[in-house]
C-alpha cells in the first residue's frame, strides 16, 4: 500500500544508489527501565571543530543548564551540563587537552530556568541567543566542513533528516510519540533563522512529520544513506563554495522545542539498544552523556569478547561498557568483537554467512530466497592496500560526486581540486558505506575528517 | 586446523621485531594470511566491514583464467602432435601440454613473488596480491618455445620497473603482464613472433617426438604475411574451440568466456570495459571491411578479427585490469572502444606486428588517465554551473 501523503503534499525523491545492511538486533519498539545511571559526563571530542575551554572547578556544584565548558573561538557557544550535579572530575590528555568533564547527578533537580517562549513572537536572533544561552545551539552543525556551527554566519537553509537509516538504526517515529508539540516548537523555532527542510522516508506517515508546519517536507525512498542529511541536502540545494547551511538531528529539535515550551532544558534521549550481542534489544530513555554501565549489565551475551559502540556500526564511536553516551547519539550497538576468530582460507571458501556486497561471496544467492540478518564482527577482514577496484564506492554513494577522485584529491592535499570535487558538500558519515564496501580497506572516513579539517584551517 | 593455527600463534613471535626470523617477516604474515583470514579488528572509522578483500578478488581473476590455461595446455600437446605427426591420445597430449606450460608458471611465479617478498620486507608492508594474476597471465600470453631464462629477465623487469618504481599493486600505470610481453616482444623478437616458435618441436620425458625446424604460422600471421587481398585462413571452428597455434592461454574463445563469465557475474571485471572492447574491434574491423586498403589482413570478417590472436584474452582480462584501466563509468566505455579499434587498427595498417591487442592496451593504459581526467572534469563542470544558477 502506498503512504497516503504520495499523493498530498510532500515531494518524493527517490534514490537507488546506497546499501542496507541487514544485521541482527534490532530494537523492539517498547521500552526497557534503566537504573538512573548517577554520572554524566561530556567529551568535548564529541563536538568536532571545538576548542573547550572549562568554565566550572571540580567539586563546583552545576545545575541542569549551566555551562561545563565554552569554546575558545566562539565563547557564546555554551556546552551545558544534561542535570544538575557535582562536578566530579575535570580530565586532561596530552598537553592539557580537556578529555571529558563528569557530573555527578544530585538527588535533586535543580534547572537553570531560561523561561518559556512562544516562538512565533519571536525574531531570529531572539531564538539564535535564546538556543546559545541554554547551549543547544552546540547541537547543531555545519556544512562546509562538518563542526559544530558558527553562530555568526547566517545560513542559507537548515536541513533536518527525521529518518535514519544505517544498520539498526532507531526508529524517530516511535521516539517522537508525546514529543509531537515539542517537535513541531522546535521546526518553528529553527524556521525563524533560516529556510527549513525537513527530510522523512517514504515508510513515515506519522502526521507530525507529513504535515509538519513551517518547513518544506521531502519524502526520500531509497536505502542507507537515504537518511543522511548531506544526501538530501546534496538532492534539494546543494552547498556550493562560499555558502553554509546548518544540519541537526530530529532528536535535537525536540530538545529545542521543550526548551521553548517548559523554560528548560530537557536532553533526554530514547536510545535504541541494538546489536546481535544485546539480549534484548529495545529503546530507553537516556540523557545526553549518561554513563552506560546500567544499561549494558546482564543485556548483553557473556562468552566472548565485545565491541560496545555509541551510535551504530557504521558512524559511532568505540566504548568500553563503563563509558558515556555520546552527545549527538541515540543508539547504542554492541557486537562481536571477533578477535578469537580465526577463519581458515577466506580467499576462496564460500562464507555464506559473511555478507558482502560483492558477487564472490555467493551469499548473494541465498538471499534471494529471503533476506537474513547477519551477525557481523569488527574485523577487517584484509589488509589494506592501494585503491584497486574502481566503481565500488560510486555505487553506495547517492552524489553526484566523484568519490574516489575527492579522496585523492585529499590524499594529495590539493585543495582546489577539493573544491571542485565537491568537498564542500561531504561529511564523514556519507562515506561510512564507502569504508565498509573498500576491498582495500581504505580508511575513507578519516580521510574525508582530515580533509575538512586541513581545509578548514587553511580558509577560516 | 586448530593445530595449525597453535603452531602458527608458536612461531609467529620469531617473525615480530625482535625475533631471529624478523626478516622474513612479510613473508610469514603473506602466507598467515592465506592461511586464516586477518583477525585484526577495526580501530577507528566503521566498525564492520565487508568480506571482500584483495585476495578475494585476485584468487577469482586467477580461478577464471584457469580455464583457458588448462586448455592452453592441452592445445600445446595437441600442435606438437599433430605437427611432428607423433602418436598420442588425449592425455598424452594434455600430459605433454602440462609439461611444457609448468616450468614457465613456476618461473613465473617464482621470480615474481620472489621480488615481491623482497620488496615488501624492505618497505616493511604487507605483501601485495597483486602479482597472484599477473604471475599466472604471463606465461599464457607468451609463445610456447620461449626460453625460461628470457621469461625470467623479462618478468623481473616488468615486476621491477612496471610496477615497484611505481609503488606497488594499485599504483602502476602499466599492466605488469603486458609489459613482460612487451620486453619480450622488443628485446627478444625472435623468439616471440615468426614461424617457429608457437609449436614446441621438443620431446619432453619421452612424450612426443623431436623434429627440427618446425614450424607453424598463426592464422594472424599467415593473413600478413598473405599477398592475396583474400589470403586470409578461413573462418573455422577452431579458432573458436582454440586448436590453432597461439600463445598459451590465448587460442581458445570458448575457455576465455568461461572465465569472462565468471569475471562478470562476480562483478570482478567491469562488463562496460569488456563490452566495449569487442564493440570497439568489431566496429573498427568493419570500417577496414567496407573502406580499408584491399590486404589480407583488412578483408577479414570482423567475427574472425575477434576471434583470432590475443583479442579475445586482452579483452577480457587485460583490458579490465581495473587498476591500469579507466576508473570513471563513462570513462570505462571510451577506453574500452579505443583499445578494441586500435587493437585491428595495428593488425591492419602496421606491416611489422601481426597482433595489435598489446600494443592497444598499453596505449590506452597511457591514455586511461586522460579519459578519467575528461570525465571528472565533467563532474566539475556540473558543479561549476550550478553555483553560477544558483547565483542568479
Amino acid at each position: 500500500m502506498k503512504p497516503l501523503f504520495y499523493n498530498s503534499m510532500a515531494n518524493v525523491i527517490k534514490l537507488r544508489k546506497g546499501l542496507d545492511i541487514n544485521l541482527k538486533g534490532k530494537a523492539t519498539e517498547e521500552y526497557f527501565l534503566v537504573k538512573e545511571p548517577g554520572f554524566y559526563t561530556l567529551v568535548p571530542d564529541d563536538f568536532p571543530g571545538v576548542t573547550p575551554k572549562v568554565v566550572v572547578k571540580e567539586q563546583e556544584y552545576v545545575m541542569a543548564g549551566g555551562p561545563l565548558f565554552v569554546d575558545k573561538n566562539h565563547p557564546e557557544l555554551k556546552f551545558v551540563s544534561p542535570v544538575g550535579g557535582v562536578v566530579t572530575s575535570v580530565e586532561r590528555g596530552e598537553r592539557r587537552k580537556v578529555m571529558s568533564i563528569t557530573v555527578q547527578a544530585t538527588e535533586e533537580q535543580n534547572y537553570v530556568e531560561f523561561g518559556a517562549k512562544k516562538v512565533s513572537e519571536l525574531s531570529a536572533d531572539a531564538v539564535k541567543a535564546a538556543l546559545l544561552e541554554a547551549g543547544l545551539f552546540t547541537f547543531i552543525k555545519q556544512r562546509p566542513y562538518d563542526v559544530i556551527a558558527d553562530p555568526n554566519i547566517t545560513p542559507k537553509a537548515i536541513f533536518i533528516s527525521a529518518f535514519d537509516s544505517s544498520p539498526l538504526a532507531p526508529s524517530f517515529e516511535f521516539a517522537l510519540k508525546g514529543e509531537e508539540v515539542n517537535f513541531q516548537t522546535g521546526l518553528d523555532a529553527l524556521a525563524k533563522m533560516a529556510k527549513t527542510y525537513l527530510g522523512i522516508s517514504v515508510k513515515q506517515s506519522a502526521t507530525a512529520l507529513t504535515q509538519a508546519k513551517n518547513v518544506t517536507v521531502t519524502a526520500f525512498d531509497g536505502p542507507h544513506p537515504a537518511g543522511n542529511v548531506g544526501i538530501q541536502i546534496h538532492q534539494l540545494s546543494p552547498v556550493n563554495k562560499g555558502e553554509t547551511v546548518w544540519t541537526i538531528g530530529a532528536e535535537e529539535v525536540i530538545f529545542i522545542g521543550r526548551l521553548f515550551n517548559t523554560g528548560r532544558i530537557d536532553l533526554t534521549r530514547t536510545v535504541a539498544v541494538t546489536g546481535s550481542e544485546v539480549l534484548k534489544p529495545a529503546y530507553c530513555k537516556l540523557a545526553v552523556g549518561a554513563l552506560l554501565t546500567n544499561v549494558f549489565a546482564g543485556n548483553v551475551t557473556e562468552d566472548k569478547e565485545l565491541r560496545y559502540i555509541s551510535g551504530n556500526v557504521l558512524t559511532g564511536k568505540r566504548i568500553s561498557p563503563n563509558q558515556y553516551l555520546g552527545a549527538f547519539h541515540n543508539q547504542l550497538t554492541v557486537i562481536p568483537e571477533g578477535t578469537e576468530v580465526h577463519e581458515m582460507a577466506g580467499w576462496i571458501m564460500p562464507r555464506f554467512n559473511q555478507f558482502s556486497v560483492n558477487r564472490s561471496y555467493f551469499s548473494w544467492l541465498l538471499d534471494l530466497f529471503g533476506k537474513r540478518a547477519y551477525v557481523l564482527d569488527a574485523r577487517i577482514k584484509g589488509g589494506e592496500r592501494h585503491m584497486i577496484m574502481s566503481h565500488e564506492y560510486d555505487k553506495v554513494l547517492p552524489m553526484d560526486i566523484l568519490p574516489e577522485f575527492l579522496l585523492k584529491a585529499i590524499i594529495a592535499g590539493d585543495i582546489d581540486r577539493m573544491e571542485q570535487l565537491g568537498i564542500y558538500e561531504v561529511a564523514p558519515e556519507d562515506f561510512a558505506l564507502c569504508e565498509f564496501v573498500c576491498s582495500s580497506k581504505v580508511p575513507v572516513q578519516r580521510i574525508v575528517r582530515e580533509g575538512l579539517d586541513g581545509l578548514r584551517e587553511e580558509m577560516c | 586446523m586448530k593445530a595449525l593455527r597453535n603452531y602458527l600463534d608458536k612461531i609467529k613471535p620469531n617473525f615480530e621485531e625482535g625475533g631471529k626470523f624478523h626478516a622474513f617477516h612479510s613473508v610469514f604474515d603473506g602466507f598467515e594470511t592465506f592461511l586464516f583470514v586477518p583477525n585484526r579488528t577495526s580501530k577507528l572509522g566503521t566498525h564492520i566491514h565487508d568480506s571482500i578483500d584483495s585476495k578475494r578478488i585476485m584468487s577469482i581473476v586467477v580461478i577464471a583464467l584457469i580455464p583457458a590455461l588448462l586448455f592452453g595446455m592441452y592445445n600445446v600437446g595437441y600442435q606438437h602432435f599433430t605437427h611432428t605427426g607423433a602418436q598420442g591420445g588425449f592425455s598424452e597430449m594434455f600430459a605433454y601440454g602440462f609439461l611444457a606450460v609448468l616450468p614457465k608458471l613456476i618461473v613465473s611465479y617464482v621470480v615474481g613473488l620472489g621480488i615481491e617478498f623482497v620488496i615488501a620486507q624492505w618497505k616493511k608492508e604487507e605483501i601485495q596480491e597483486g602479482f597472484l594474476v599477473s604471475g599466472i597471465l604471463i606465461p599464457m600470453i607468451v609463445p610456447v618455445d620461449c626460453p625460461l631464462w628470457i621469461l625470467a629477465v623479462a618478468t623481473a623487469f616488468a615486476v621491477i620497473f612496471a610496477k615497484e618504481v611505481f609503488g606497488g599493486t594499485g599504483m602502476n600505470v602499466f599492466n605488469v603482464a603486458l609489459v613482460t610481453r612487451a620486453f619480450l616482444f622488443f628485446a627478444y623478437p625472435a623468439k616471440m613472433s615468426g614461424d617457429a616458435v608457437w609449436v614446441s618441436g621438443e620431446s619432453i620425458f619421452g612424450l612426443g617426438k623431436s623434429v627440427d625446424g618446425l614450424t607453424a604460422a598463426t592464422s594472424l600471421g599467415m593473413a600478413s604475411t598473405a599477398t592475396a587481398p583474400n589470403g586470409y585462413p578461413a573462418f573455422s571452428w577452431d579458432m573458436v574451440t582454440g586448436l590453432i597455434p597461439g600463445s598459451i592461454g590465448e587460442t581458445s574463445v570458448i575457455a576465455i568466456l568461461l572465465g569472462a563469465a565468471l569475471l562478470l557475474i562476480t562483478g570482478i571485471a567491469s562488463w562496460k570495459t569488456m563490452f566495449s572492447v569487442f564493440v570497439g574491434g568489431a566496429f573498427m574491423a568493419i570500417v577496414f571491411n567496407t573502406i580499408g586498403p584491399d590486404t589480407a589482413m583488412a578483408n577479414m570478417p570482423w567475427y574472425e578479427h575477434l576471434a583470432l590472436g590475443g583479442f579475445c584474452f586482452g579483452a577480457v582480462f587485460m583490458a579490465t585490469d581495473p587498476v591500469t584501466a579507466a576508473r570513471t563509468e563513462t570513462g570505462k566505455y571510451i577506453y574500452g572502444f579505443l583499445i578494441g579499434s586500435m587493437a585491428i587498427i595495428i593488425r591492419v595498417l602496421n606491416p611489422g606486428y601481426p597482433e595489435g591487442m598489446m600494443l592497444a592496451i598499453l596505449l590506452m593504459n597511457i591514455f586511461a588517465p586522460l579519459i578519467d581526467y575528461c570525465v571528472v572534469q565533467g563532474n566539475i563542470s556540473r558543479r561549476e554551473k550550478r553555483v553560477t544558477k544558483s547565483n542568479n
